[in-house]
């Protein structure tokens, strides 16, 4: 935990995205977490996302469970909206306020044991419903603020630090999100923003459920030998089906070219925004909910960690669309709107005799 | 690029821009620190040793430091303004006890070589200051009644009380110099016949150059030289002046004829330029403190003659001139066409530059000159072309200022010391180096690093009548302890560098994520002109290095670009496996004595 409190002053030429905006103003407090955790950087990436996209720090509406990781929104976008709920209830939350106010953008953030363990229920319920929002996972094998037990996401036959071996099959969120049906599901690591924050940005302007399964190395109790949420181990097994090059919004000059070229093709979405993804594997089709499940099946059998944008539908629909709720946000329905009197009641009565 | 050698001392002692830009390079975070602290003995004495006089500097020096101080290139919004340096320095002086104590002995057996010095200037000073406490016999010489040089006769008593001069050169003059003050030295060969081991010339540039126009012969008896008549007023021969004067120069010579007037009964007194306000010599806040004081400066105004009615000085005329810039960006003076100008005045005074001269120098002693009447001195070992002859300060490159004679003082010691010694002049010791980690605990480090955001602080001043009325009386009066405190924690404490182990670094991103200026960024490897555009934030100081580490596990390499880094050590606070590390680097230059030489090398003063 560092007591530090982050200076102010930025570099000169720190630019103002165009709402005004430098990055540093979508920065929260200082980081609780242990130097190194893998979730500082996923707030970061999400720092940067929300820079790049000019949102509004107030049309953001962050909720979380418990966990280091459910910790991290107090660390970003200190003036947004926060919900920090109770242990796996993130998911319930969040449907309930988007229900509420569909006007905010909602980005929930877990961790693998708030998800994949108690919160596994809620889990698959949100990604059932569509509900529009970002769900990100910060996915490091273990339980790190209880001190490092195995959560469900461990893979089978890694070690501990203390040298136990996992011997339960591991949940692949990633699967089980497109399983459930997921409109927008990726993968990433917080190690590699030039991949992760164009994901982010992606995610966030998708209008329905996009899941992001992000690996995060627990530096404390999950970053040995043996591990396979380590660093080096993450690194070694990535296997980048494509990267995302945004064109449609303004971005900042990219300086990293730690991927080879490959073929591009561009996604138009439902809002008419334009996604670019360069094709790392050749055969990969980012369009097909089948395909994608056996291809990350098929690695993952390997030993391969599959990342990049798994699926996306260029076209999908949301819980509101499912319910067929009004277009404004409750908060903006007056009691005109909400008690439209009795002549209507009498419509109503009358269209169900 | 190839890893950075952080081995070699240049490369951390540039980071620490202010030490780097000190001619003496003067350990400045360091003494600042011990302000902050209260330790205003120890600060006094760091500067002691690497500048000589930490009380005269602390309010008349030039302050190279402070324009290349980093906390002016780090600032938010409008305020650029570097850490009040010098005035810290004052700090330590006005609020140190007595040190006396503390300042080196001079050993009764003496080492059996005499050196004389010419001239009792700041350089001469800190060659004795150097020599004496080695056992060398000094004999110095000056014309004037009492040491100091110039900041005694030039310098204006309302910018430095006699009080502290007499402090800081009776430190050295009570190391056992054999002082011959009131004697002018008049033949160099006289000097070289009686036989000393070495001789240095610490003469200065003691010429004010004059103005040769119409009406300067006729009216000559109100048209005054600035230097000497600024060393008159010095030693009291002057106490009065017209009610009218017109100071000629814009440089800081200028700036204390005008202020000085002002103190001896000129009443409207006015400084004239030939150049425009920017372009003018003097620094930035000399022409604040004359304008404070209600001193106009007329600019781009000629003078063409000196206006008299039967030889009584009446006025000067001037031509009105502008700038005209030609395709490659010089700049030319060129005639308004404007009719003259005429200035009403009772008094000039001339301070429109400053000259070197060596009548008493013969030019066959085997002392080389050029065709600018200067002698050929090697600006490394300042000596010139008769070996065991050597010159330092405004008598070897011209008129500079007082810390670079000091600097030039050290160097010639050294010199002196070598020759003495029978060793080469040319091969110069090493700086004393020391680096070591400042870290105290899990998240404890032995430095402030919580920057502060304050703006810089105003040194108060003496009410402007009283200090008008009074040429003794100083302007300034200094940093109160309290808000000394305050303007010393606006230092970065650039000598707690950062040091990188890439042996240790995991790629986490931890550093690169809290920076809060961007400095880090893990990439591939390039040259240093790619590399510099590729790196988070754009680096485009070159004066700034960028530190390079060697191959990390990835391929990658950790660059950072020292330009805007402020030493906060989140990096190192957030590092899981300490490859940052925040280590402060001490760097003293080696003055002369046995760890000079090639012959002993015994390690240098340790640090405070
Ligand atoms: C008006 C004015 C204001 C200044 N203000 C500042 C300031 O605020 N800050 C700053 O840093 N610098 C200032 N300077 C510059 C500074 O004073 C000089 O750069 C510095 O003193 C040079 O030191 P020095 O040891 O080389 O020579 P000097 O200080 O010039 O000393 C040389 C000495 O040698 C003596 N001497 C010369 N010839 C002989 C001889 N033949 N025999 C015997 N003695 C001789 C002279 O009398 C003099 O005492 C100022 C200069 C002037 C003119
Ligand atoms: C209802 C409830 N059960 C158990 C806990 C104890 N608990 C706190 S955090 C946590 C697991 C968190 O793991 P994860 O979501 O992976 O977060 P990480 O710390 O690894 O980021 C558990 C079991 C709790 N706080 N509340
Ligand atoms: S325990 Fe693990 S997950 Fe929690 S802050 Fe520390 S490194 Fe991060
Ligand atoms: S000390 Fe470290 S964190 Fe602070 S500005 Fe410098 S590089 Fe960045
Ligand atoms: S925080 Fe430390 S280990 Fe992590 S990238 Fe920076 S230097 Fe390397
Ligand atoms: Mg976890």
């Amino acid at each position: 935990m560092t007591y530090i409190a982050k200076p102010k002053l930025h570099h000169p030429t720190l630019p103002a995205n165009k709402i005004g905006f430098t990055r540093r103003d979508y920065e929260g407090k200082i980081s609780t977490l242990c130097a190194g955790c893998g979730h500082d950087s996923i707030s970061a990436a999400i720092i940067q996302a929300c820079w790049e996209l000019d949102i509004e720090p107030h049309r953001v509406a962050k909720l979380s469970g418990i966990g280091c990781s459910s910790k991290t929104p107090d660390y970003f976008l200190g003036n947004s909206h926060g919900f920090n709920s109770v242990h796996g209830r993130m998911p319930s939350v969040l449907t309930g306020a988007n229900l509420a106010n569909r006007d905010l953008i909602y980005l929930g953030v877990s961790g693998d044991g708030d998800s994949a363990s108690i919160g596994i229920g809620q889990f698959a319920h949100v990604m059932r419903r569509g509900v529009n929002m970002v769900y990100i996972v910060e996915n490091n094998g273990v339980y790190g603020l209880t001190k490092g037990q195995f959560s469900a996401t461990a893979d089978q036959g890694s070690k501990s630090k203390r040298g136990v071996v996992n011997s339960d099959s591991p949940v692949d969120l990633a699967a089980l999100a497109l399983q459930l049906g997921a409109t927008f599901v990726g993968r990433s690591f917080s190690g590699d923003k030039g991949q992760l924050v164009p994901l982010i940005k992606a995610a966030i302007v998708h209008p329905g459920a996009a899941f992001l399964d992000v690996i995060s190395p627990c530096v404390a109790f999950n970053n040995h030998t043996g591990s396979t949420r380590s660093y080096e181990y993450v690194r070694e097994h990535n296997e980048p089906v494509n990267r995302i090059d945004f064109d449609y919004w303004p971005k900042r000059e990219e300086i990293t070219v730690e991927y080879p070229e490959g073929e591009v093709v561009s996604v138009t979405q439902h809002d008419g925004s334009v996604l670019r993804l360069r094709k790392l594997a050749k055969n990969y089709d980012a369009h097909d909910r089948i395909t994608a499940m056996n291809y990350i099946q098929q690695h993952q059998a390997k030993g391969e960690v599959v990342t990049g944008l798994l699926y996306v539908d260029p076209d999908p629909e949301d819980l509101h669309r499912h319910l067929n709720t009004a277009d404004a946000p409750f908060n903006a329905l007056s009691a005109g709107d909400l008690c439209p009197g009795s002549a209507a009641l009498e419509k109503i009565n009358a269209s169900l005799r | 690029m190839k890893p950075t050698d952080i081995r070699n001392p240049d490369y951390f002692h540039k980071v620490v821009d202010c030490q780097w830009a000190c001619p003496a390079h003067t350990p400045v975070p360091e003494y600042i620190r011990l302000i902050a602290q209260g330790r205003y003995d120890d600060a006094y004495m760091i500067n002691w040793y690497s500048n000589v006089f930490p009380g005269v500097l602390g309010r008349t020096c030039d302050r190279p430091c402070e324009p290349a101080c980093r906390r002016s290139r780090v600032e938010d919004g409008q305020s650029t303004e570097p850490v009040a340096i010098c005035r810290l320095k004052r700090v330590a002086a006005d609020y140190k006890d007595d040190i006396r104590a503390r300042l080196p002995q001079v050993p009764k057996q003496k080492n059996g070589k005499r050196v004389a010095l010419i001239g009792a200037g700041p350089a001469s000073l800190t060659v004795a200051r150097d020599l004496a406490p080695l056992g060398y016999h000094l004999a110095v010489y000056d014309q004037d009644p009492q040491g100091g040089g110039m900041m005694r006769t030039q310098i204006p008593k309302f910018r430095l009380p006699e009080s502290v001069l007499d402090e800081e050169v009776g430190y050295i003059e009570n190391l056992g110099l054999e002082t011959h003050f009131g004697q002018r030295v008049d033949s160099l060969k006289a000097v070289l016949a009686e036989n000393y081991d070495a001789v240095f010339v610490g003469c200065g540039a003691p010429r004010g150059r004059d103005l040769e126009i119409p009406g300067r012969q006729e009216a000559a008896a109100n048209i005054h030289i600035g230097i000497d008549w600024l060393s008159s007023v010095s030693f009291g021969h002057i106490e009065k002046i017209g009610k009218r004067v017109i100071v000629l120069g814009g440089g800081n010579t200028a700036m204390d004829c005008c202020r000085s007037s002002k103190r001896l009964g000129g009443e409207d007194v006015k400084v004239i330029v030939r150049s425009g306000y920017e372009e003018m010599k003097a620094s930035p806040w000399e022409k604040e403190d004359a304008t404070h004081e209600g001193i106009p400066i007329l600019n781009f105004l000629v003078p063409k003659t000196f206006v008299h009615h039967n030889g009584k000085l009446t006025g000067m005329t001037f031509e009105k001139v502008k700038a005209e810039y030609d395709a490659k960006g010089r700049r030319r003076l060129v005639p308004t066409g404007e009719p003259d100008h005429l200035y009403e005045c009772d008094d000039v005074l001339i301070a429109i530059g400053q000259e070197n001269s060596f009548p008493w120098i013969e030019r066959d002693v085997g002392i080389e000159f050029d065709e600018w009447g200067m002698p050929k001195v090697d600006e490394v070992t300042f000596q010139s072309s008769r070996p065991g002859v050597f010159f330092g300060g405004d008598a070897a490159f011209g008129p500079k200022n007082i810390i670079w004679a000091v600097a030039h003082g050290h160097e010639a010691a050294i010199s002196i010391d070598k020759f003495c010694n029978g060793e080469d002049v040319r091969e110069r010791p090493a700086p004393m180096v020391n680096l070591m980690s400042q870290k105290m605990g899990i998240h404890e480090w032995s430095y402030d690093n919580d920057v502060s955001l304050d703006q810089r602080f105003k040194v108060p001043w003496n009410d402007v009548r009283a200090t008008l009325k009074n040429i003794k009386l100083e302007v300034e009066k200094g940093f109160d302890p309290a808000t000394a405190f305050k303007e010393a924690q606006r230092c970065l404490n650039c000598d707690a560098q950062t040091v990188f182990s890439h042996n240790l670094c995991i790629e986490c991103d931890a550093c690169v994520d809290i920076c809060p200026m961007d400095c880090i960024t893990f990439t591939d490897n390039a040259d240093e002109s790619d590399l510099r555009k590729r790196l988070n934030a754009p680096a485009t100081n070159l004066t700034q290095d960028l530190y390079v580490s060697e191959a990390l596990k990835t391929g990658r390499i950790m660059a950072k670009d020292e330009d805007v880094c402020l030493h906060c050590g989140l990096c190192a606070e957030r590092c899981p496996t300490g490859a940052w590390d925040m280590q402060k680097f001490f760097l003293e230059m080696t003055h002369a004595g046995p760890s000079c030489r090639d012959k002993h090398s015994a390690p240098g003063r340790k640090a405070a």
